[in-house]
C-alpha cells in the first residue's frame, strides 16, 4: 500500500464532485418544476463564462471574484483545522480594510514610495484583522466564551464601528459629485499593479500574486513547520495535543490571530485593485468564506477549486436573467452544495476508515478484535468489539 | 468441586425451586476469536453466586449474553426454568434480569428519581409516585437512597446503589453486578455486601462478577470459574482457599517474579517530594506524595483506579498543576511546561491511548510525531523533517513488530496492542531517561503484552527509570523493582516485590493496614 | 477515572437551594427597578420606563426569547443548533408568504411549519449522518438566506413584492388587559418609581399581539413539557447521557429529531413574529442576528426556560431603547451600567478574583466618564448595543454555567 493509498483520498476528494453533481441535481429539478430548461440555463452559464464572446472578460472577472474568495475561505479553513470557527471574516476584513484604506490615503504617507506604501497597507490590514479576532481568542481562551457566537456579536459591533467611523466625521469623503462617502481614493501609486489577459482589456488582480502566496504559506504552515502539527493535532484531538506538549491556550490565541490576518486580506484584492477607496457596500464575503472553505475540504487546493467554482457561479448569474430564469437558483444551487457536501465529507471519511480498517485487518491477519476497557471517546472508530 | 455438565446443580442446591438461571451449552464467536464456548452454569434461587476469571477469559460476553445484548450463537438460556431467548435488554429486563454495570450509566444533572424512572415511566410516572415507590424501594432493601437528590452529589457508593436501585424498580429478580468492587473502598464494598445479602435474604438472585477472590470468597454462596472462555468448575467457597481459585483462573501457579540481576542503580533520576494536586474546590487529589526513582530502577504503583494515580501522572507530566519539588535528573522541573518536560527526557505511555495518545485519524508515520514534534527524527529547527519521521517509522514499525501494511495507514485501524506497541516504540526512541508507563498493557492482547513488557525491561537495563502505574498485579510484581500503594491520594504502603502477596498488596489498596510493611 | 474525595458536604435540598435563589432573585429585580427610576430622574430620559419603551422591550424580546426556546430544546436533546438563525429567516418568509395567501394565523403556522423543516434538514445532517453541529447549522443558515430569496422571488415578485421584500402582511389582532386606563395618569406625573411602575405595568399588559401572548405562554410549557412529562425527561436525558438513556430503552434518535424540529418551530415562530408583527412584511435581512442572540440568552438563562425569559427581556429592552429615543436613552443608561459595573467589582473583590474586580471598576469608570463627557451617544453605536450587551453578558456569566452534559457531542447508537 503506497502512500497514495486510493482508500485514504480518493472518497474524500471525490466527495465535493459528488455534492456539486448532487445540488445541480436539486437546481435542475427546481428549474424544471417551474418550467425552465435546465440544460439551457446550465450552457448558457458556460457560454457566458467560456464562450468566444464573452469569455475573457469573464474569465478575468472569475479570477479576481475567486482571489477575494480563496482568501476569505484560507483564512476560515485555518480556524477549522484546529476545531475553531472563525464566522467573524465579515467584520474583521470590513475593518481591516476601512482602516487599511485610510491609512494608504494618509497625507502622512506621502513622502513614501508607492510600492511601499501598498506593503504598509498590506499590513495596517492583517493587524487589525487579527486584531479583532484576537478579541472573540481572548474571550474564549479566559472567559470560555464561545467563538461561534463571540465572532458572530464582533460582526455586528464590527458593522458599527465601520458605520460609526466612515462618515465625514472621521474617516471618510465625500466624492465630487456624488453622495457617496468613501476613504479617500488611494494615490495611484498605491494602486496595485495588475496582469493583462488575452483578448480583453479587463485586467486580472495583482493580489492574485498574493492570494497564491498565502496558499503556499497555509500549505506550507500547516503541513511542514512544528507549529502546524501542533495545530492540526489540536483540531483532530485536543486531549493528545495537550499531553503532546502543545499549550492549549496560546494555540487558541495565535490559530485566531492568523486566521484573523488573513482574513484581513480579503478586502485588499478590491481596494487595491479596482475601488481605491472603501465604500459602504454590502459585502458577504465572510460567509462565501464559509462556504468555500467546506466545499474544498480545508485544503489548499481544494479551497482553490471552490473558490474559482463559486466564482463561476456568482459571475454567470446574470446571463440567467435573459433566459428569464430568477437569479436566486445560483444562491440555491451553491447553498445546497455546501450542505451536500458537508453530509458527502462525512459519508467519505466514514467508508474511508472502514475501507483502511479491513486492509489492515487483511493484511495483517489479524481482526481488530481486543478487550477494551477503554472507552472510545468520540472518535467514531469500529474496532472496539468487545471479546472477554 | 463438580463440573455442573449434565445440568445437574451444585452440592447444596435441593431448594425445589428451578434454578433462577441456567445456561447450556452457550457458545459465542467472534470474527477471529471464540468468546465462549460450551458454558454451563447454573445459579439457584435466592442465592448470590460469583463468576470469576482473568481478565479476557469471557465473564464480559457472558454476561451480555445473559443480559441480552448478545445473543449466543449455540446453547440454551433457562430463567426459573423456562427457555428463553433474548433479543434485546428491555427483553431481559421484561423476564425478570437486571444488569448494574461496571461503568455506571448515570446522568448527573439529574436526580435520583430522575435517573431511576427513565425509560420506565409508565411503571409509576415521575413525580410523587414514583418518589415514593423509590424510596420504599431504597428503605426494604436497605439501600438508603434519596429520591430527590442530584446525582453529581453522590459518591461512588451511592452511585452504585442508584444502579442497583434502577434494576429493583424495574421489577428484577435476578441482579447482575459486574465487577463491582473495581471502584469502592472496603467500607463501601461492605456495605455493598450487606445490601447483596438483603436482597437475597427477600429472595432475589445475585449474580457477581470478579475477579477478586477474597472478597468472592467471603460474600459468594457459590462460585463459578471461567477460564479461556468455558467454566471450568464450580465450588462453594468454604470447599476452597483463594490460592486454589487462582490456580483455577489462571491454569497455573500464580507467576513468581524471576530471579534477575538488579539493575537499580543509586543515581537518583526522579525526585517528588510533598507532590499535592488540588482541584478547584480546594479537595485534594492528591497529597504530600514523595518518592525517589533511581536510574535502572522501576517503582511500580499499585492501586485501585480512582485513588489519584492519573492526577499524579498528570502533574509529572505538566499537564495538571501542582505544588511541591519535582526533579529530573538533578534540575528542577517544577513549573515547566509539557513540551519542556517530555523534551528533557520524560517518555509518556498514557493510560487511554486513544484519547490521550494518538490521533486516530492520521496515518501512523504523524503518530510517531506526535509527543515528539520538536525533536530529531521528526524536527529540524521550526520545520517538520517529514522524511526523517517516515524512515524512522518504518524502523520503528520493524523494531517493535508493528503489525500493519504500510507507516501511511490511520493509527485508528490499527489494534489496540500494535496501537500500544507503537506508541512504546515512539517513547522509547528518544531514549528518555524516565518513562512513565500508566496501564501499558490494558487492553492489549497477550503478544503485545509480552514485547511492551520485554521493551521495558530492555530499556531498564539500559539505565532508564520507570514510573509503572497499573491495576495488573502481575505486570506490577513481573516488572517492578519496589512498590508503592496508592490510597485515596496519599502513599499508604511500602513493599518489596519479590516478597508482598497478593492478599497484603489488595488489602493496602482497599485501605486497610498491611503488617510488616508498612510505609504512611 | 475521577478521584474519590472525602464525601462532600451535606447540600442544602433542592428545594430550599431553589427558594433561596428566587428570593435573591426578587430582590436584584427590585434593586433594579430602583436604580433605573433615579437614573430617570436624574437624567431625565423619560422614555427608559415609558410605555412605548416598555411595550416595544416586550415586541422585541418575543422573537429573541422565541429563538432562544428554540436553542433550549435543541440543546436540552443535545443537539447545538447553530442554524436557528437561517430557520428564523425561514419563517420570516413563511410567515410572510402564509399571512398573504391564508391570513394571518396562517402565517403564523406556516413560519412555523417552514421553521420546523429547516430544523428537519439540521437533524438529518447531525443525528443521521453525525456531520459536526456547528457545521451544519452554519451551513443551514446560509442555505436559508438563499432560500426564502428564491422563494420570495417567486411568491412576491407578482403582487408587488420582490426578491427582498414582501408587500403589506395582514396583522394579528391585538389583547389588552382591560381597566388600565387609569395607569397613564399616574405614567405623566413622573412620579419616583410609582410612575416607572406604572408605565411598566401598562406597556406589559396593553396592546399586546396575539403572537406575544402566545410566546410567554411557551416559556411555562417548555418548562412543564421538558420537566413534569415522561416525553420531556427522556428528551433531556439525550443531552445528559445517551448512552445511559440507550441502555434504557429510550431511542435517542427519534428524541434528538424532536428536540431539533421543535426548535426550528420555534425559531420559525420568531420568524413570523417580525413579519408580521413587528414588520408587518417581509424583508431580507430582517432577523439581523437574532437568532445567535437568542443563543445568548438561553446560556445566560443556564439552559431554563425562566432564565431565559429573563434574558430575552433584558436584550429585548435594550433593543427596544435603541429603536426609539435611542440615542438619549442609551446615554442615560450609561449611569446605570457604571453602578451595577461598580456593584459586580465589589461582589467580585469580596470572592477574591482581583482581575476581575479591577476590570468592571475599570469598565465602570469609563462609562461614568462617557456619561459625563457626552450629550448623546451616536447612532450607529446605538445600534450596536444589543450585541455588546450580549458579549458582556455572556463574558461575564460564562464560567458558572451548567450545560446539558452530552450537548454537541456526536452519538451513534451502539457505541459504547
Amino acid at each position: 500500500m503506497s502512500r497514495l493509498d486510493w482508500r485514504r483520498w480518493l472518497p474524500t476528494t471525490l466527495a465535493p464532485f459528488v455534492a456539486i453533481l448532487i445540488a445541480a441535481a436539486i437546481s435542475s429539478i427546481v428549474l424544471i418544476g417551474s418550467g425552465k430548461d435546465p440544460w439551457r440555463a446550465f450552457s448558457s452559464m458556460l457560454e457566458y463564462a467560456f464562450g468566444e464572446r464573452t469569455g475573457p472578460a469573464s474569465m478575468v472577472d472569475m479570477l479576481n471574484r475567486a482571489t477575494t474568495f480563496y482568501l476569505s475561505a484560507v483564512a476560515v479553513a485555518i480556524g477549522f483545522r484546529m476545531g475553531l470557527f472563525n464566522i467573524g471574516v465579515e467584520g474583521q476584513f470590513r475593518l481591516a480594510a476601512l482602516l487599511a484604506g485610510a491609512f494608504g490615503a494618509a497625507t502622512f504617507l506621502d513622502p513614501v514610495p508607492g510600492p511601499i506604501r501598498i506593503v504598509l497597507v498590506i499590513v495596517v490590514a492583517m493587524v487589525v484583522g487579527a486584531a479583532w479576532a484576537g478579541i472573540a481568542a481572548l474571550l474564549r481562551v479566559y472567559r470560555g466564551v464561545s467563538e461561534v457566537i463571540s465572532t458572530i456579536m464582533l460582526n455586528f459591533v464590527g458593522g458599527s464601528i465601520f458605520a460609526f467611523l466612515l462618515t465625514e466625521d472621521y474617516l471618510g469623503v465625500k466624492q465630487p459629485g456624488s453622495e457617496n462617502v468613501t476613504t479617500p481614493i488611494l494615490p495611484a501609486d498605491t494602486w496595485m499593479p495588475s496582469f493583462p489577459f488575452p483578448n480583453t482589456n479587463q485586467r486580472v488582480f495583482g493580489f492574485i500574486v498574493i492570494a497564491v502566496l498565502v496558499g503556499f504559506g497555509y500549505w506550507f504552515l500547516l503541513g511542514r513547520t512544528r507549529f502546524g502539527f501542533d495545530l492540526r493535532a489540536s483540531g483532530m484531538n485536543p486531549t493528545a495535543a495537550v499531553a503532546s506538549g502543545v499549550d492549549a491556550k496560546k494555540m487558541i490565541i495565535a490559530t485566531m490571530l492568523i486566521s484573523g490576518a488573513v482574513a484581513g486580506l480579503v478586502g485588499l484584492p478590491g481596494l487595491l485593485g479596482r475601488d481605491h477607496a472603501v465604500t459602504t457596500s454590502v459585502a458577504g464575503f465572510g460567509f462565501t468564506g464559509i462556504a468555500i472553505a467546506l466545499l474544498g475540504r480545508n485544503h489548499p487546493v481544494g479551497i482553490a477549486f471552490a473558490a474559482l467554482l463559486w466564482a463561476f457561479l456568482d459571475r454567470t448569474r446574470i446571463i440567467l436573467d435573459l433566459e428569464q430564469i430568477p437569479q436566486e437558483t445560483i444562491v440555491i444551487m451553491q447553498s445546497v452544495t455546501v450542505l451536500a457536501v458537508v453530509v458527502m465529507g462525512e459519508l467519505a471519511a466514514r467508508f474511508s476508515r472502514r475501507q483502511q480498517q479491513r486492509s489492515v485487518g487483511r493484511a495483517t491477519g489479524e481482526t481488530t478484535v481486543e478487550r477494551p476497557s477503554v472507552a472510545v471517546a468520540g472518535a467514531g472508530v469500529e474496532n472496539a468489539r468487545e471479546g472477554s | 468441586m463438580s463440573a455442573g455438565e449434565d445440568g445437574s446443580g451444585p452440592p447444596g442446591a435441593a431448594t425445589g425451586r428451578p434454578p433462577a438461571v441456567e445456561l447450556r451449552g452457550i457458545t459465542k464467536r467472534f470474527p477471529g476469536v471464540v468468546a465462549n464456548h460450551d458454558i454451563f452454569l447454573t445459579v439457584q434461587p435466592g442465592r448470590i453466586h460469583a463468576i470469576v476469571g482473568e481478565n479476557g477469559a469471557g465473564k464480559s460476553t457472558l454476561m451480555k449474553i445473559l443480559y441480552g445484548m448478545l445473543q449466543p450463537d449455540e446453547g440454551q438460556i433457562f430463567v426459573d426454568g423456562s427457555p428463553v431467548r433474548f433479543t434485546s435488554p428491555q427483553h431481559a429486563i421484561r423476564a425478570g434480569i437486571g444488569m448494574v454495570h461496571q461503568h455506571f450509566m448515570l446522568a448527573d444533572n439529574f436526580t435520583v428519581a430522575e435517573n431511576v424512572v427513565l425509560g420506565a415511566e409508565k411503571i409509576a410516572g415521575i413525580g410523587a409516585a414514583a418518589h415514593q415507590r423509590i424510596a420504599e424501594i431504597s428503605r426494604k432493601y436497605g439501600l438508603g437512597v434519596d429520591p430527590g437528590r442530584l446525582m453529581a452529589d453522590l459518591g461512588v457508593g451511592d452511585r452504585q446503589r442508584v444502579e442497583i436501585l434502577k434494576v429493583l424498580y424495574r421489577g428484577a429478580r435476578i441482579i447482575i453486578l459486574d465487577e463491582p468492587t473495581a471502584v469502592l473502598v472496603p467500607q463501601e464494598v461492605e456495605e455493598l455486601f450487606t445490601n447483596l445479602r438483603g436482597l437475597t435474604r427477600e429472595g432475589l438472585t445475585v449474580l457477581f462478577i470478579s475477579h477478586k477472590l477474597d472478597e468472592v470468597l467471603e460474600v459468594a454462596d457459590e462460585i463459578t470459574v471461567i477460564r479461556r472462555g468455558t467454566t471450568v468448575a464450580t465450588v462453594t467457597p468454604d470447599a476452597v482457599t483463594a490460592r486454589d481459585l487462582a490456580t483455577l483462573m489462571v491454569g497455573s501457579e500464580l507467576p513468581s517474579p524471576e530471579a534477575r540481576e538488579s539493575t537499580v542503580t543509586d543515581v537518583p533520576m526522579l525526585t517528588v517530594a510533598g507532590l499535592t494536586v488540588t482541584d478547584s474546590a480546594g479537595r485534594h487529589l492528591i497529597e504530600d506524595i514523595s518518592f525517589t526513582i533511581h536510574k535502572g530502577e522501576v517503582l511500580g504503583i499499585a492501586g485501585v483506579e480512582g485513588n489519584g494515580q492519573a492526577e499524579l501522572v498528570e502533574a509529572i507530566m505538566g499537564i495538571r498543576p501542582a505544588t511541591g519539588a519535582i526533579t529530573l535528573d538533578g534540575q528542577s522541573i517544577a513549573g515547566w511546561s509539557t513540551r519542556r518536560r517530555r523534551e528533557a527526557g520524560i517518555g509518556y505511555i498514557p493510560e487511554d491511548r486513544q484519547r490521550q495518545g494518538l490521533l486516530l485519524d492520521a496515518p501512523l508515520w504523524e503518530n510517531r510525531m506526535l509527543g515528539h514534534q520538536t525533536e530529531p527524527p521528526n524536527a529540524r529547527g521550526a520545520l517538520l523533517d517529514i522524511g526523517g519521521a517516515r524512515r524512522d517509522t518504518e524502523r520503528l514499525v520493524a523494531e517493535y513488530d508493528v503489525r500493519t501494511p504500510s507507516i501511511d495507514v490511520p493509527a485508528g485501524a490499527l489494534s489496540g496492542g500494535n496501537q500500544q506497541k507503537l506508541i512504546v516504540g515512539r517513547e522509547m526512541s528518544h531514549s528518555p531517561k524516565l518513562l512513565v508507563a500508566a496501564h501499558p498493557t490494558r487492553g492489549v492482547d497477550v503478544g503485545a503484552q509480552a514485547s511492551i513488557w520485554e521493551a521495558i525491561r530492555a530499556a531498564r537495563r539500559a539505565g532508564m527509570a520507570v514510573l509503572l502505574i497499573s491495576a495488573d498485579l502481575d505486570e506490577l510484581i513481573g516488572l517492578s523493582d519496589t512498590l508503592r500503594v496508592m490510597y485515596r491520594g496519599r502513599i499508604v504502603a511500602e513493599a518489596d516485590p519479590a516478597t508482598v502477596t497478593p492478599e497484603q498488596l489488595g488489602l493496602a489498596m482497599t485501605g486497610g493496614t498491611v503488617s510488616g510493611e508498612v510505609a504512611a | 477515572m475521577t478521584t474519590q474525595t472525602l464525601a462532600p458536604a451535606a447540600e442544602a435540598p433542592p428545594a430550599v437551594a431553589r427558594a433561596r435563589r428566587t428570593r435573591r432573585l426578587l430582590l436584584l429585580v427590585a434593586l433594579a427597578l430602583v436604580a433605573i427610576s433615579a437614573v430617570r430622574i436624574v437624567t431625565g430620559a423619560t422614555d427608559l420606563t415609558s410605555t412605548g419603551a416598555i411595550s416595544a422591550a416586550l415586541a422585541a424580546a418575543v422573537p429573541i426569547g422565541l429563538a432562544g426556546l428554540g436553542g433550549l430544546w435543541s440543546e436540552r436533546a443535545g443537539v447545538v443548533n447553530i442554524g436557528l438563525e437561517g430557520m428564523m429567516i425561514l419563517g420570516t418568509f413563511g410567515g410572510a408568504w402564509g399571512a398573504l395567501t391564508f391570513g394571518p394565523w396562517g402565517g403564523v403556522v406556516a413560519g412555523a411549519v417552514f421553521g420546523a423543516l429547516g430544523g428537519l434538514l439540521h437533524a438529518l445532517a447531525t443525528v443521521t449522518f453525525n456531520v459536526d453541529h456547528i457545521v451544519s447549522g452554519v451551513a443551514i443558515t446560509l442555505l436559508a438566506t438563499g432560500l426564502a430569496r428564491y422563494l420570495a422571488s417567486f411568491a412576491f415578485t407578482d403582487i408587488g413584492g420582490g426578491p427582498t421584500q414582501s408587500p403589506v402582511v395582514p396583522s394579528l389582532p391585538k389583547w389588552s388587559v382591560p381597566g388600565l386606563g387609569w395607569l397613564a395618569g399616574i405614567e405623566q406625573r413622573g412620579w419616583f418609581l410609582v410612575s416607572d411602575l406604572a408605565g411598566i405595568v401598562r406597556g406589559a399588559l396593553t396592546e399586546l399581539s396575539a403572537l406575544t401572548v402566545i410566546a410567554v405562554i411557551l416559556v411555562p410549557v417548555s418548562y412543564l413539557v421538558l420537566w413534569r412529562t415522561a416525553f420531556g425527561l427522556r428528551l433531556r436525558s439525550c443531552g445528559e447521557n445517551p448512552k445511559a438513556a440507550e441502555s434504557l430503552g429510550v431511542n435517542v434518535y427519534r428524541y434528538k429529531y424532536y428536540g431539533v424540529v421543535i426548535s426550528g418551530a420555534l425559531a420559525g415562530l420568531g420568524g413570523a413574529f417580525l413579519s408580521i408583527v413587528a414588520a408587518s412584511i417581509f424583508r431580507e435581512g430582517q432577523t439581523a442576528g437574532r437568532g445567535y442572540i437568542g443563543l445568548a440568552t438561553m446560556i445566560f438563562g443556564n439552559w431554563r426556560p425562566g432564565g431565559l425569559a429573563s434574558g430575552a427581556l433584558l436584550f429585548g429592552y435594550t433593543d427596544a431603547l435603541q429603536l426609539r429615543r435611542g440615542s438619549e436613552s442609551v446615554h442615560a443608561l450609561l449611569l446605570f451600567i457604571a453602578a451595577v459595573l461598580a456593584v459586580i467589582a465589589v461582589f467580585q473583590f469580596r470572592r477574591g478574583h482581583r482581575v476581575v474586580g479591577i476590570v468592571s471598576v475599570a469598565l465602570a469608570a469609563g462609562a461614568l466618564l462617557w456619561y459625563f463627557t457626552t450629550d448623546q451617544i451616536p447612532v450607529e453605536f446605538v445600534r450596536a448595543m444589543p450585541y455588546v450587551i450580549t458579549l458582556v453578558v455572556l463574558a461575564l456569566a460564562a464560567q458558572r454555567l451548567r450545560m446539558p452534559a452530552a450537548d454537541g457531542q456526536p452519538y451513534r447508537k451502539g457505541e459504547g
